[in-house]
C-alpha cells in the first residue's frame, strides 16, 4: 500500500511539470499581455517597457520559466498582477471556502445519491425508479446557476430559513484556525459557528450538488442492476443469507466500482465549477477571484490555479485508486 | 413406503412480459428424489431443467414469472412458504451447486468470508470457530492448504479449486437435498471426473439427496439412480439407469445417446446429431412438441398432447406414442420420410 502511494506521488512530478511548461508557453502566446492590462488603453510605448521590465517580463521565456520553478518549490506562487499581494497568501485565504463547499455538495450527492440509485434499482419500474431517473435527468438540464437563483429565492429570501448570502454572519465571534470554517467550530468548542457555517453551506452546496447527484444515481442504479443480474448474487440467494448481508456484501461491494471512480471524477469538476454557484451567493471561495484574474490576465493567478486544480485532479485520482485497490482485490499490486 | 424427500408435481414455469406472449420453460414436470438418491434431469439447453432448480429453490424473479404445480419437500409445500422461511430453508436444508464457478463466486469477498457467511447465517457460528470450520470444511471437499486459501479471491483458485470451494459451500450445512445445475460443463475433462467423484463421495456419506441437471449423459451413468429427460419443458421418459442405457425407448433419448462421439468409431464415421434446435417445436397442446425433429413421427403425434405409458417394464415411463421397442425400426438410422408428411401437414393447417 505505502509503496503503491509513494509510487503514485513520483509519477506525479512529470505530470506537473509538463503542464507547467504547457501553461507558460500557452500564456505567452496570449494577445494583450499584463502590462496591457494594468496600464489601459493610453499607455506609451515606454511605460510599458518599464512595467514589463518591474516584472521581470522582458527576459527570456527559459529563464522566466526556470524563475518560475523555483519560486514553485519555494511555495512563492508569484505576486498577483491585480492585488499587488503574493498569489500564494490570495490563495489560502480563498481555497478553504471553495474546498469546503465542494466536499458538502459531493457529500450531500453520495449520501442521497447511492441509496437512491440502490433503491430504483432494487424496485425497477415502480414509482420510485421513474421519479429518480427522471428527476435526475432535470437534474442533469437545469443549469447550476439557475438553480441557485431558484433556491435563494425560495429558501433564503422568500421563506428565509437560511441566510442568502456569505459563509458567516457577519459579527459572530468565532476563532479562525484552518479557514475551514465548520472543521474549526468542531476544533474550538464553537459549536454555534459551526452551525452558522453549515446553514450558510446547505444552500449553495445543494445547487452545486444537482449535477453530481444525477450523475450518481444513474450511475448506481444502472451499476446495481448489473449487478444484480450477476451469478454470485444468485449464489449468495440460494446461501439463504439475509437481506442485509446480500445488499452490502454482494450487491453494493461490486457495484461501487465504476461509482467510486465518478465520484473522484466529479469531485474534481466541482472545485473548478463552483465559480457561478459561488457568485450568486457571494460565498468568497476562490471562483470571483479566478474571474477578475481572467479580464485582467492576471498570470500568476491563472497559472498558480490550473497548477492547483491540476494536482487536486491528481491527488483525488491516487484516492480513487486507493480506495479501487481496498475494494477490488482484482487489481491489487503484489 | 415412506414418502419422497422431494415430490415435485405438475411444476410449470411460465415466464410473462409486459406486451409480450407468455412463455411456458416449463409445462408439468413430475418427479420424485428419495433420501440418498441421486436423480438426473437431462435435457439440452432451453428444455428447462435449469429454471425447474431454480423455481424449486425459489430463485426465480418475483416479477414476470408465474410458478405454478406443487413441490412438497419433507412434507411441506414450497411454493406455500413465505419468503422468509423459504429463506432460512435455503442454504440449510436445500442447497445448490452452480455451473460457472468463476462467475458464482463473488469476485471482491474472499473465500474464507463466503464460506463463514453461511455457517454464520444458518448454524450461528463466528469469529475462530467458523474459520476453522471453513478450513475443514474446504479441506473435506480436497482443497490442499485451507488455511492460506480461505484468505484467498475466487481469482486466486483453479477453475476446479473454484467448484470445490462452491461445493463446501452447498454443503457446509450438511444439507438434505443438494441440487447441481451443471456443475461440471465449466471444467476440464479431468477435474470434471474428479468433482463427480467428491459428489458421490458426499452423498454416500451423508445420505444427501442429490438433483443432478446436466445434458451430458456420461454424467447420468456415472452417477444416477433415476433419469428423468425432459423435452420443451416436459418429461418425456422416466426410468432407471439402467432401464434407460439397456433400452432407450423415447426417440430424443435416442436422440441424445447417438450423438454422444465414441472414441472406438471408425475414422471418418459422421456424427449423428439430433436434426433441428429445441426452437423447432411445436406447442404440447397440439400434439408431441418433438414431432417436428423425430425420426419416427407418424400423423397420429399431433393428436394431442400424449401421455405418459409404461410400454415395457414397471417404473420406465415415456410419452411417446410410437415407442422405439426393441426390434422396431433401426434406431439409429431413422427415416426421414415423415418429416416431408408434417410439413405438409402444417401448411395446410
Amino acid at each position: 500500500m505505502l509503496r503503491l502511494v509513494v509510487r503514485r506521488l513520483l509519477q506525479l512530478i512529470p505530470t506537473l511539470l509538463g503542464l507547467s511548461v504547457l501553461l507558460f508557453v500557452w500564456l505567452n502566446r496570449l494577445p494583450g499581455g499584463p502590462a496591457a492590462a494594468m496600464l489601459g488603453e493610453r499607455a506609451t510605448e515606454a511605460d510599458r517597457i518599464r512595467i514589463e521590465a518591474a516584472l521581470g517580463l522582458d527576459q527570456p521565456l527559459y529563464v522566466q520559466y526556470g524563475r518560475f520553478i523555483k519560486r514553485l518549490f519555494e511555495l512563492d506562487l508569484g505576486t498577483s498582477s491585480q492585488t499587488g499581494q503574493p498569489v500564494w497568501e490570495e490563495f489560502t485565504q480563498r481555497f478553504p471556502a471553495t474546498v469546503e463547499l465542494a466536499l458538502f455538495a459531493i457529500l450531500i450527492a453520495v449520501a442521497v445519491g447511492i441509496p437512491l440509485g440502490y433503491f430504483a434499482a432494487r424496485r425497477r419500474g415502480s414509482w420510485l425508479d421513474v421519479a429518480a431517473v427522471s428527476g435526475s435527468l432535470l437534474g442533469i438540464c437545469i443549469p447550476v446557476f439557475f438553480l441557485a437563483f431558484l433556491l435563494r429565492a425560495v429558501f433564503a429570501v422568500q421563506l428565509g430559513w437560511f441566510p442568502s448570502f456569505g459563509r458567516q454572519t457577519t459579527g459572530i465571534n468565532a476563532t479562525e484556525v484552518t479557514g475551514f470554517f465548520v472543521l474549526d467550530g468542531v476544533l474550538t468548542g464553537e459549536w454555534d459557528a459551526s452551525w452558522d457555517a453549515v446553514m450558510h453551506l446547505i444552500l449553495p452546496a445543494l445547487a452545486l450538488a444537482s449535477i453530481p447527484l444525477a450523475t450518481i444515481v444513474r450511475m448506481t442504479r444502472a451499476s446495481v442492476l448489473e449487478v444484480l443480474g450477476e451469478d454470485y448474487v444468485r449464489t449468495a440467494e440460494s446461501k439463504g443469507l439475509d437481506r442485509r448481508v446480500i445488499r452490502g456484501r454482494h450487491v453494493l461491494r461490486n457495484a461501487m466500482l465504476p461509482v467510486v471512480t465518478a465520484v473522484g471524477l466529479l469531485t474534481g469538476s466541482l472545485l473548478s465549477g463552483a465559480v457561478l454557484t459561488e457568485s450568486v451567493f457571494a460565498f468568497g471561495g476562490i471562483g470571483s477571484f479566478l474571474r477578475t484574474a481572467i479580464d485582467g490576465r492576471d498570470y500568476p493567478v491563472l497559472v498558480g490555479f490550473i497548477l492547483f486544480i491540476a494536482l487536486t485532479y491528481v491527488i483525488i485520482n491516487l484516492l480513487v485508486d486507493l480506495a479501487y485497490n481496498l475494494i477490488d482485490p482484482r487489481v491489487r499490486v503484489h | 413406503m415412506t414418502q419422497p424427500l422431494l415430490s415435485v408435481d405438475e411444476l410449470t414455469v411460465t415466464f410473462t412480459g409486459r406486451g409480450r406472449r407468455d412463455v411456458q420453460a416449463v409445462s408439468g414436470v413430475s418427479f420424485s428424489v428419495d433420501q440418498g438418491q441421486v436423480v438426473g434431469l437431462v435435457g439440452e439447453s432451453g428444455c428447462g431443467k435449469s429454471v425447474t432448480s431454480l423455481a424449486l429453490m425459489g430463485l426465480l424473479p418475483d416479477r414476470g414469472v408465474r410458478v405454478g404445480g406443487r413441490a412438497e419437500y419433507d412434507g411441506t409445500d414450497l411454493f406455500g412458504l413465505s419468503p422468509s422461511r423459504r429463506r432460512a430453508l435455503r442454504g440449510s436444508q436445500l442447497a445448490m451447486i452452480f455451473q460457472d464457478p468463476l462467475s458464482s463466486l463473488n469476485p471482491v469477498v474472499p473465500i474464507g468470508v463466503q464460506v463463514t457467511e453461511i455457517l454464520a447465517r444458518h448454524r450461528g457460528m463466528k469469529g475462530e470457530a467458523a474459520r476453522k470450520e471453513a478450513a475443514s470444511l474446504l479441506d473435506r471437499v480436497g482443497i490442499p492448504d485451507p488455511r492460506r486459501r480461505l484468505k484467498e479471491y475466487p481469482h486466486q483458485l483453479s477453475g476446479g479449486m473454484r467448484q470445490r470451494a462452491l461445493i463446501a459451500m452447498a454443503v457446509a450445512c450438511a444439507p438434505r437435498l443438494l441440487i447441481a445445475d451443471e456443475p461440471t460443463t465449466a471444467l476440464d475433462v479431468t477435474i470434471q471426473a474428479q468433482i463427480l467423484e467428491l459428489l458421490k463421495e458426499l452423498v454416500d456419506q451423508e445420505g444427501t439427496a442429490l438433483l443432478m441437471i446436466t445434458h451430458d449423459l456420461g454424467v447420468v451413468a456415472g452417477l444416477c439412480d433415476e433419469v428423468n429427460v425432459l423435452y420443451a419443458g416436459k418429461v418425456v421418459e422416466s426410468a432407471g439407469r439402467r432401464d434407460l442405457f439397456a433400452a432407450p425407448t423415447h426417440p430424443y433419448t435416442h436422440g441424445l445417446l447417438n450423438s454422444i462421439p465414441r472414441l472406438d468409431a471408425p475414422r471418418g464415421e459422421p456424427l449423428h446429431p439430433i436434426r433441428g434446435s429445441i426452437n423447432d417445436n411445436i406447442a404440447w397442446a397440439d400434439g408431441c412438441a418433438f414431432a417436428p425433429r423425430c425420426d419416427f413421427y407418424t400423423l397420429e403425434c399431433l393428436a394431442g398432447t400424449p401421455g405418459l405409458s409404461e410400454p415395457r417394464a414397471a417404473g420406465h415411463q415415456v410419452r411417446c406414442v410410437n415407442p422405439v421397442l426393441p426390434g422396431s425400426a433401426g434406431a439409429t438410422g431413422g427415416t426421414t420420410g415423415g418429416t416431408a408428411g408434417l410439413e405438409k401437414t402444417e401448411a395446410t393447417s
